[in-house]
């Protein structure tokens, strides 16, 4: 039977030789700095009592203030589970210390929270998006991701980007490239905003006699 | 004479019958060996964590059934788990049970068509494939007397099941249990000692223990390497714990060994259907559980074993009623940490042997 470590009880463990990197823990989770990741990322794999030898589960929540980092580690020679976390500082732009050096099997995981939530992970091996291209469009699990572009950008595929680049990945302009980008809630649009369009995006706006279809 | 020669890259996939779906290798070569693998996925990406968000959690049972689309029961079965660890929701003994007997017939076929396929890429065109497929064709008919659906089941529900057993489930049931064994020794007979298949598959993509455990492998995978972790055994739910059962693991961690784990483990999954069957109770399947569910904001996180491996569900609550944020621990996935030292220094026969033996989905892999 799986014993599910509470975070208390990890985080007792973590600081007796980590007493600053500890910033909140409850009855399920732990929260540990970003600065202090690798380190206690390290103990925890190789204390003994602890020997958690699997990330088993990387991803991420965003909780509009800020985002956080959830990684479920597990130990198979202990049969013990406990959930850590990691807040990145920045929301803007929000990085976090690659563990995929401790576990291999976090590398992918890191991929796709990257991918997904666009939370920077610094000394990963190779970190590029997962599921979607290069160049897409914002980050879709960010709870603010249909409000991109003022909430005109449309999730959705223009058309599918070429291949090309150095290795082969598929690659499209930045979202930062779009007509409008970077306009916050409440921004003025600017007035040429709608005639504007981006090269090989495919969003090029329809000119309203275009638009109404082929005379029949 | 010396040919000069330079590294040149071949694409395995998307559209190739051994890539299982629309996954896509990019092997560099030089000459006949594969210096570089690395994957290329989310042509299925369907961004189902994201959808999930607006739709309540009943609503996202079925969504689950397009995840992994071959083990269905076993997905609705993770997430029913973790939605009811998050709400507190107890499950009657009937239900438990019948959501015990669905996930091992769902791993019967998904081992199935895993075995299957395998053999299939290892140069059994076909014949061991539809041999296997029979018995799956069995265990989906079963799924459809009791659901309507074969493959995207949307079966199991937050507090149970949808519906209790048809009449007719039990028999159909025990006649396939009394008959599988036999099926499974004609395959064994005909499979195992077959010359292609060892000389293709044993010592192919050998994974070390020490790598396995490392890299969050996790199901056959896992255990093909010598680590007996089974979640129905090491954090057992539902009704696992009344059952019994052997974890079979393997020696050497090659794909040989991982199609054993599978052969092995269709025995014990017919084992278990078995005595679930005979200690399957009376009383209600299911309790009622309202439609817009409200837990209380907090998380869970409840994994279970499935055909593929470890099938985790993060779902996080804010006190609504839809999940503030989902997230599914795919065993597909995970298990491809390891394709690029599964693949390196084979030729690309090696490694579409090797690559078969992962068993994944790309409906699970993309979301």
């Amino acid at each position: 039977m799986t014993a599910w470590l509470t975070g208390n009880e990890v985080a007792g463990r973590i600081r007796e030789r980590f007493p600053d990197s500890v910033t909140a823990a409850n009855a399920v989770w732990v929260e540990v700095t970003p600065d202090s990741l690798v380190t206690v990322c390290e103990f925890l794999r190789d204390e003994p009592g602890l020997l958690m030898e699997q990330a088993t589960n990387v991803t991420s929540v965003d909780w509009l203030e800020y985002y956080e980092v959830v990684y479920h580690l597990q130990s198979i020679s202990t049969n013990q589970l406990m959930t850590l976390k990691c807040r990145p500082q920045d929301r803007e732009d929000p990085v976090v210390p690659s563990v995929s050096a401790v576990w291999q099997g976090a590398w992918l995981q890191e991929m796709e929270v990257y991918d997904l939530m666009g939370i920077r992970f610094e000394g990963h091996p190779n970190l590029r998006r997962l599921f979607l291209w290069e160049g897409f469009a914002g980050w879709p699990l960010r709870k603010d991701f249909l409000q991109i572009n003022r909430g005109q950008y449309s999730p959705g595929l223009p058309h599918f980007p070429k291949e090309g680049g150095e290795r082969g990945l598929l690659v499209g302009p930045q979202w930062t490239q779009l007509p409008g980008a970077g306009l916050a809630p409440g921004d003025e649009v600017p007035a040429d905003w709608a005639g504007t369009a981006v090269a090989g995006w495919g969003n090029t706006p329809v000119a309203p006699e275009q638009a109404e279809g082929p005379a029949t | 004479m010396n040919l000069g020669t330079e590294p040149y890259v071949v694409n395995v996939g998307p559209q190739h019958p051994s890539t299982h779906g629309v996954f896509r290798m990019k092997l560099t070569m030089e000459g006949e060996q594969i210096t570089d693998a690395e994957m290329v996925v989310g042509y299925l990406h369907r961004s189902l964590e994201k959808l999930a968000e607006e739709r309540t959690y009943t609503q996202n049972i079925p969504f689950t059934d397009r995840m992994d689309y071959l083990s269905a029961m076993s997905n609705n079965f993770g997430y029913c788990l973790a939605v009811e660890k998050l709400a507190g929701v107890m499950v009657p003994e009937r239900g438990e049970y019948i959501r015990v007997i669905m996930a091992e017939l769902q791993r019967i076929a998904n081992h199935c068509m895993a075995v299957g396929t395998f053999i299939n890429d290892a140069g059994a065109w076909q014949t061991p494939l539809m041999w296997l497929f029979a018995e799956r064709e069995k265990v989906l008919d079963m799924f459809e007397m009791t659901c309507g659906a074969r493959l995207t089941t949307n079966y199991m529900r937050i507090g149970g099941v949808a519906f209790d057993l048809p009449d007719e489930f039990v028999p159909a049931c025990r006649a396939f249990v009394d008959l599988m064994p036999s099926r499974i020794e004609e395959v064994e007979e005909m499979t195992l000692d077959n010359e292609i298949l060892l000389a293709r598959a044993k010592n192919n993509g050998v994974i070390s223990t020490d790598l396995a455990i490392n890299a969050s492998l996790s199901g056959p995978m896992l255990r093909a390497s010598g680590v007996a972790w089974d979640m129905r055994k090491a954090d057992p739910y539902s009704v696992y714990p009344r059952l019994d059962f052997q974890i079979p693991i393997g020696e050497n961690g090659d794909s040989y060994d991982r199609f054993l784990v599978r052969v092995a483990e269709l025995r014990q999954s017919v084992s278990i259907v078995d005595q679930a069957l005979r200690q399957l109770p009376g009383g209600p399947s299911k309790v009622d559980v309202p439609l817009s569910l409200r837990p209380p904001p907090g998380e869970a996180y409840a994994r279970i074993e499935s055909p593929k491996g470890e099938l985790g569900y993060y779902v996080v609550s804010d006190g609504g009623t839809s999940p503030w944020r989902f997230h599914v621990r795919p065993p597909s996935l995970i298990n491809l940490s390891v394709l690029k030292e599964m693949v390196l220094g084979g030729t690309i026969a090696d490694a579409i042997v090797a690559f078969g033996s992962i068993d994944i989905v790309i409906g699970e892999l993309d979301r």
